[in-house]
């Protein structure tokens, strides 16, 4: 071991690497790999014409989200492709010995909560899943990115991938946040800072006051958005707040174990003097309430703003592609434009904090009536918070209705589409075109600016209906 | 999945001068619910390509006749988003083999490479060059070498050159992939595993 400075990212990779190839990628040691309805039946059908089988079952977990309805869900599931899909993840889970979390099952939900709420995402491990919103896990110390099917292939015939290390970027944010604001506007901050593929690369660490002072929820958020800007993925140094939020939950380590592992946890942090390849460094005084306006997560803005004309380093051209499908003008002032649904959910903001934040705008309002909103748990333990908190009498008093869990209209697999040429506010990752339902039209933000859409019918700044 | 094997590849190719072109737009979320992987090609770019009704777009540039090749040349990051491998399926599928663009995004360029499809990342000049030449030339043939790593615009003789580590070229050049070189070490991966503290 060398005593040289390193960096939190440095020490949960080097320590994951099984062989380096003289020109060309690590073999890198995956220690838990989640797996969807989507992205693995290709892959285990690839392994089984190959003879293969898993090499440790107890590795992988599985949960049906992205292809699930979010009503009705004792019921059988209506689309035959779905339905088939839905088969063939539990038939292979089974057939392997792979915990398996189905629809109806109590602990279902988004692979990206469900992992975190149960204690299978802890800190210094690498994790992986067919599904680009792995970095969410980052949240916790954690290595965690997206891969292909090839890439689950490998991991299920033999837990590891090969990859090349990714550059390293830190990413600072100093000061404390204003009313109103909250992560979903830190990361939409950043990315419209960075564009959306400023990181491309990239492996990001988030540091600074702000990140320190989050939730668990909230660097959930923060480094679920990380892939927005083309980072592989994105980390935050496990600290109290970290242990706080693992102990007791099911998978967590317990007794002894929990002592060892939380002498590792500790660790886990960036050393004195280690470098970056670049630094970023913004002030939380200068982020807004954010929502983006085109067809990239980095075409974002303060809600008080204009829309800007043509952006540094995209060509015209495709700047004004977006501006059309949008049907949006450069100079355009945000607020005031109508809203005609809302969907509050997703990997990004589908945790209790988010349904919080949306619920202490809406208390005592009611639903605009022309919106049609989507209040989509990210799962099953979420949905139970929101009843056990009061969250649904405040809900149900507004006019809304709670869904059941699921990825729903982030990516519109299922039937929550959003029409053609309609506008969506989500708190959802995506604003590309067709995102969530051929021709529709989204405009990202955070769950408060969601919730006053929802409430005006109209782009409506949030701090002016907090008390 | 076993792919061809990749040398030299001459051909016309289809020009996109579009930026940031996602993984939703290569193949939009609504079919990827297929538990196999075939067919994929035939809705690559769907939304771009056809109307709701299913009427091709004319002006879209795979519904132009005069455009044709194993060769697709895109604005810059191409590949964004979803980590979905149906997009490279897609473009595989549809019967493309190299991809041109000045920037890749990560997750894409790894999906392409493991199935055998070349990513080739050049400058933002010599992709303007491309697509000069196509627009003259419709037909213009463009050679890609990954031997020599070089891609060569035929008309005009320009040419650059592009990266790509040893391990990769040498699967592509030999129609490998990863997974038969990490089953070849699984024994290493044993060792490793019991030293892991998960």
């Amino acid at each position: 071991m060398s005593n040289k400075p390193a960096t939190l990212f440095d020490k949960v990779w080097d320590s994951h690497v099984v062989r380096k190839i003289e020109d060309g990628p690590d073999v890198f040691f995956i220690d838990r790999h989640f797996i969807h309805e989507v992205t693995s039946p290709v892959a285990f059908l690839g392994m089984e014409g190959r003879g293969l089988k898993v090499m440790f079952p107890e590795k992988t977990f599985a949960t049906a989200d992205h292809n699930t309805p979010t009503i009705n869900q004792h019921l059988p599931v209506q689309d035959p492709l779905s339905a088939n899909q839905l088969k063939a993840l539990e038939t292979n889970s089974n057939k392997y010995g792979i915990s398996h979390w189905g629809l109806g099952n109590p602990k279902n939900g988004i692979v990206h909560v469900v992992g975190p709420e149960n204690g299978i995402t802890l800190p210094g491990m690498t994790i992986v899943c067919g599904d680009s919103h792995t970095s969410t896990h980052g949240a916790f110390g954690a290595i965690a990115f997206g891969i292909g099917t090839s890439e689950v292939e490998m991991v299920l015939s033999s837990q590891c991938i090969m990859q090349p290390k990714p550059k390293k970027m830190r990413i600072n944010v100093t000061g404390k946040l204003g009313k109103g604001i909250t992560p979903k506007d830190v990361t939409l901050y950043i990315i419209s800072k960075l564009t959306a593929a400023g990181a491309t690369g990239y492996f990001v660490e988030y540091a600074g006051e702000v990140f320190e002072n989050m939730s668990m929820e909230g660097r959930m958020t923060v480094c679920n958005m990380s892939i927005e800007m083309g980072a592989r993925g994105g980390m935050i140094a496990p600290d109290e707040t970290t242990f706080n939020y693992i102990k007791g939950r099911e998978k967590a380590p317990q007794g002894a174990a929990w002592d060892k592992a939380l002498a590792y946890w500790k660790t886990l942090k960036t050393d004195e003097g280690a470098t970056f390849d670049v630094e970023h460094t913004y002030a939380a005084a200068d982020i807004e309430p954010m929502i983006t306006y085109g067809t990239n997560p980095g075409m974002g803005m303060g809600i008080t703003h204009h829309i800007p004309s043509a952006l540094a380093g995209d060509s015209k051209a495709s700047y004004e592609k977006s501006l059309q499908y949008m049907g949006f003008h450069e100079e355009d002032a945000m607020l005031g434009k109508k809203v005609d649904y809302v969907f509050i959910g997703s990997c990004t903001n589908g945790r209790i904090e988010d349904f919080r934040a949306f619920a202490s705008i809406v208390k005592g309002r009611k639903k605009a009536e022309h919106v049609t909103a989507w209040i989509v748990p990210g799962s099953h333990i979420v949905e139970q918070q929101i009843k056990d908190e009061g969250i649904l009498d405040i809900l149900t008093e507004a006019g809304f209705q709670l869904r059941q869990p699921g990825c729903s209209a982030c990516l519109a697999m299922n039937d929550d589409k959003v029409p053609a040429g309609k506008y969506a506010v989500s708190t959802s990752n995506r604003n590309f075109e067709g995102r969530q339902g051929p021709g529709s039209r989204t405009m990202l933000a955070s769950p408060l600016v969601a919730a006053a859409a929802a409430v005006t019918g109209v782009v409506t700044d949030p701090r002016e209906l907090m008390a | 999945m076993a792919y061809d094997k990749f040398t030299i590849l001459k051909s016309s190719a289809v020009p996109m001068p579009i930026e940031n072109v996602d993984t939703d737009q290569i193949i939009p979320a609504r079919f990827l619910k297929a538990t196999e992987r075939k067919g994929f090609g035939d809705n690559l770019f769907r939304d771009w390509r056809y109307e709701t009704d299913g009427t091709p777009k004319k002006d879209f540039v795979l519904n132009n006749p005069i455009y044709s090749g194993k060769i697709l040349v895109a604005g810059k990051n191409f590949g964004s988003g979803s980590s979905r491998e149906h997009a490279a399926w897609a473009i595989y599928d549809y019967g493309f083999r190299c991809v041109v663009s000045s920037f890749f995004a990560d997750i894409f360029k790894n999906n392409s490479l493991n199935i055998g499809i070349l990513p080739v990342q050049v400058s933002p000049e010599f992709l303007d060059k491309i697509f000069t030449a196509i627009e003259a030339d419709p037909k213009a043939e463009i050679a890609v070498d990954l031997a020599t790593q070089t891609i060569t615009i035929a008309a005009t003789g320009a040419s650059e050159s592009f990266a790509i580590n040893g391990y990769k070229k040498h699967n592509m050049m030999n129609g490998f992939d990863d997974i038969d070189y990490l089953q070849a070490m699984k024994e290493d991966i044993k060792v490793f595993t019991e030293k892991s503290l998960y």
